[in-house]
């Protein structure tokens, strides 16, 4: 087995398209064992990894922890309210901690954009970021690659429209960078208020009719309002109008392509973002996402410790 | 040097630059006990009198920094005034005017005598108080600016936080006219910077960090000069960031509002790249801006709309800065990289004379204060600082004399710095034994 470059994954920023490709491969040999009757296979018997999750998570911790018993890894998750954290703890000491009872991989999810750089330089072992702040969620973009790579065969000139809160989106960050790194266009759109200030940095085209935005797309990605990040300031009047003026909805399925495909990172608020009938409609690939999630996962964690065993 | 006696010696043959008097020459500096004796192309001493061969060696009037943190009383581990002003006379400075947001802070005449005190016991160099607007820095009511300024305070700011509320802004600036006070005003519109930890622009949109927009910092400089105006008080804007600040500054001198300015070295060094990797040492508040803002402040230095360079010196201890970079404090070290940086960008990179950054560094400084120094006169205080143009170093964390390491700068090569810092002709800092006073 070939080896990936990076050691931690820290974001999608760090990863190059041939990394990308093939940490996709490697996931489309996981989902095969996902598929088996018996599905657990031994690669990763004897390592541990640790999952330390400082803001709450079902989905995420669930797919992180499948994927590493599926490979016959030891997992332990910590939550923050159950950790040393509201004790004082600083995350470097917590982490320092960690890891001198010698985990293999830890797999973080931080309220603060960073955190996870701020581990890689302190602890040895590998790092994967499973959503940090505000800046990436990189295990999510892959996911997402893979499953619009499996529905179209490619990545490459495909049209992506990602919509909603893009500037407090992590996953909008990582899947802006990863579309975009493997050749697909990506365009944004949704209230004026909650696009980032500089969204050519990552690559995207700001669109603001929500009508020309998902026109021509191949791949139409509506992000959860985040009603927790809203804060003391509502970026936008009330859901009704949201869901009214943003939301994808059988009112506006005459403007999009027959063949879209529609995605979403969940957990919907329905009726807001998605309508039922368009989450639950033919178009939607939404739980083959979630599917998907454990086999990136799974090859994350096996390109990692195959890189490290390579490594001493 | 003999400490006691008379003393008497003879700077010979440095290139002595005065800022205050617009002069740039090569000569002789003959000090007597605390004062300049003499200024000339060449002196002629009796044998006796100590010479210091200066050749090819810059003499000057030592720097004045009108915006530093000693953080004592109440943040010791961070810095004292004994550590701070070590690490000033090392830059060069001779005096510097440290804000008041210490714990508690310096709202009271008790606080700034204190401050005074420990200066004088411990300092290497001239501390000057500058003095809170308001009591607690709360942004309501003002504090007893008539008796703070008995006790040697020499200016009013709510450095770090703010003065909100512009009816309580205005009132600090009408009182202050009864004492031809200086308010200095740290412009920073918190409604809109809440929650920012660096520039809103391209960097925080890669990083995925909240952004604090160049408005934040504009808005509150235009409110505080439309108080100036209306007032006709005395102020002066800390720490200019931005290309929209120094334009609104130059407008408002051009209409003769009574506005000074300064800038931090940082802002003419640095942009937002430096933030790249979360980096916690470039995080500073106002926060380092674009290579456009960067470019206009430099400007600003060299028309005069930005009338002085101010370290923004902000010691902290490793527990705030090795953390997540939301939850890092703001602010640098600085009174030990201002002068290198000053002669690596103005006059080696932007081609300033040298005596315009001393200007910037100490005539304007201390005439916006209203503070000895920053000129060199015969009978003048004797506070001098001279300067090897040629000598490089590197800065690193073993010879930072700062109780705190917190700069981006580390390991940057120099070339040019303070080799001999003079407080009224005293030797208080000497790094190449000019004087044997051994540090």
């Amino acid at each position: 087995m070939g080896k990936l470059k990076a050691r931690h994954i820290l974001g999608i920023a760090h990863l190059g398209m041939e990394e990308i490709s093939f940490i996709l491969d490697t996931a489309v040999s996981m989902k095969e064992i996902m598929e088996r009757p018996i599905k657990k296979v031994p690669p990763l018997r004897g390592k541990t990894i640790v999952n330390l999750f400082f803001e709450p998570s079902t989905r995420t911790k669930l797919s992180f922890e499948l994927a590493a018993k599926r490979l016959s890894a030891d997992t332990v998750s910590i939550a923050a309210s159950t950790s040393s954290v509201v004790k004082g703890e600083t995350l470097i000491d917590t982490a320092r901690n960690i890891e001198a009872m010698r985990p293999d991989i830890i797999v973080i999810r931080h309220s603060m954009s960073g955190a996870p750089y701020m581990l890689s330089r302190h602890v040895g072992s590998a790092i994967i970021n499973a959503g940090d702040g505000t800046n990436e969620h990189p295990s999510q973009a892959l996911l997402d690659l893979m499953t619009v790579r499996e529905h179209f065969g490619r990545i490459d000139g495909l049209k992506v429209t990602i919509i909603g809160d893009i500037a407090h989106s992590r996953v909008a960050h990582s899947d802006i960078l990863a579309f975009t790194r493997m050749g697909a266009s990506v365009t944004v759109c949704g209230p004026a208020t909650m696009m980032p200030p500089e969204p050519g940095e990552l690559g995207a085209k700001v669109c603001l009719d929500l009508k020309d935005a998902i026109r021509d797309a191949d791949v139409v990605m509506a992000l959860r309002i985040q009603k927790e990040r809203l804060g003391r300031l509502s970026p936008f009047p009330s859901e009704r109008e949201y869901a009214d003026r943003f939301g994808i909805s059988t009112a506006i399925e005459p403007y999009l392509k027959k063949d879209v495909i529609i995605m979403h990172p969940g957990p919907i608020n329905r009726g807001v973002e998605l309508s039922p009938e368009i989450a639950d409609g033919i178009n939607s690939v939404i739980l083959k996402q979630v599917t998907n999630g454990v086999a990136v996962r799974m090859a994350l964690y096996t390109l990692l410790l195959a890189d490290l065993q390579e490594h001493g | 040097m003999e400490l006691t006696g008379e003393r008497q010696f003879l700077l010979r043959g440095g290139r002595i630059m005065d800022p205050a008097q617009d002069v740039d020459f090569v000569g002789d500096v003959l000090v007597h006990e605390d004062r300049i004796e003499h200024i000339a192309s060449e002196i002629d001493v009796p044998p006796s009198t100590k010479i210091v061969e200066l050749s090819g060696k810059w003499i000057v009037p030592g720097l004045v920094d009108m915006h530093v943190h000693l953080r004592e009383p109440g943040e010791e581990y961070k810095e004292t005034i004994e550590t701070g002003t070590r690490a000033a006379a090392a830059g060069g400075f001779t005096s510097v005017a440290c804000m008041p947001n210490t714990c508690p802070s310096n709202d009271n005449s008790g606080i700034t005598r204190f401050i005074i005190d420990r200066a004088k016991d411990s300092g290497r160099c001239r501390v000057f108080p500058v003095a809170a607007i308001t009591v607690g820095q709360d942004g309501k009511g003002l504090t007893e600016f008539g008796d703070l300024l008995s006790a040697g305070a020499v200016a009013f700011s709510d450095d770090g936080l703010p003065v909100q509320n512009p009816a309580v802004m205005r009132l600090a600036l009408e009182y202050s006219l009864n004492f031809n006070a200086l308010i200095i005003s740290h412009s920073e519109e918190l409604e809109l910077s809440k929650e920012g930890c660096m520039n809103e622009g391209k960097m925080s949109t890669r990083l995925g960090l909240k952004g604090i927009p160049v408005a934040a910092e504009e808005i509150a400089i235009f409110r505080d000069i439309c108080l100036a105006k209306l007032t006709g008080a005395r102020l002066h804007i800390a720490h200019v960031s931005t290309a929209g600040s120094v334009e609104i500054i130059r407008n408002a001198k051009a209409q003769g509002v009574r506005v000074t300015a300064e800038t931090a070295p940082h802002y003419f060094s640095l942009t937002e790249e430096a933030v790249a990797g979360y980096n916690t040492f470039a995080k500073m508040n106002p926060p380092l801006r674009t290579e456009r803002d960067r470019r206009a402040i430099i400007e600003g230095l060299r028309d005069g709309t930005i009338d002085a360079i101010a370290t923004d010196h902000a010691p902290h201890n490793s527990l705030e800065k090795e953390c997540e970079f939301q939850l890092a404090a703001n602010g640098i070290i600085g009174l030990e990289t201002a002068l290198p940086l000053a002669l690596k960008v103005l006059v080696n990179e932007e081609g300033f004379a040298p005596v315009q950054v001393m200007r910037l560094m100490s005539s304007n400084p201390a005439s916006i204060l209203d503070i000895p120094g920053g000129g060199l006169r015969p009978s003048g205080i004797a506070d001098i600082t001279i300067i090897d143009p040629e000598e490089e170093f590197t800065f690193t964390r073993d010879t930072i004399h700062s109780k705190s390491y917190n700069s981006p700068f580390l390991g940057l090569v120099f070339r040019g710095r303070a080799i001999s810092t003079l407080l009224g002709g005293m030797p208080v800092f000497d790094a190449n034994g000019l004087f044997d006073i051994g540090y």
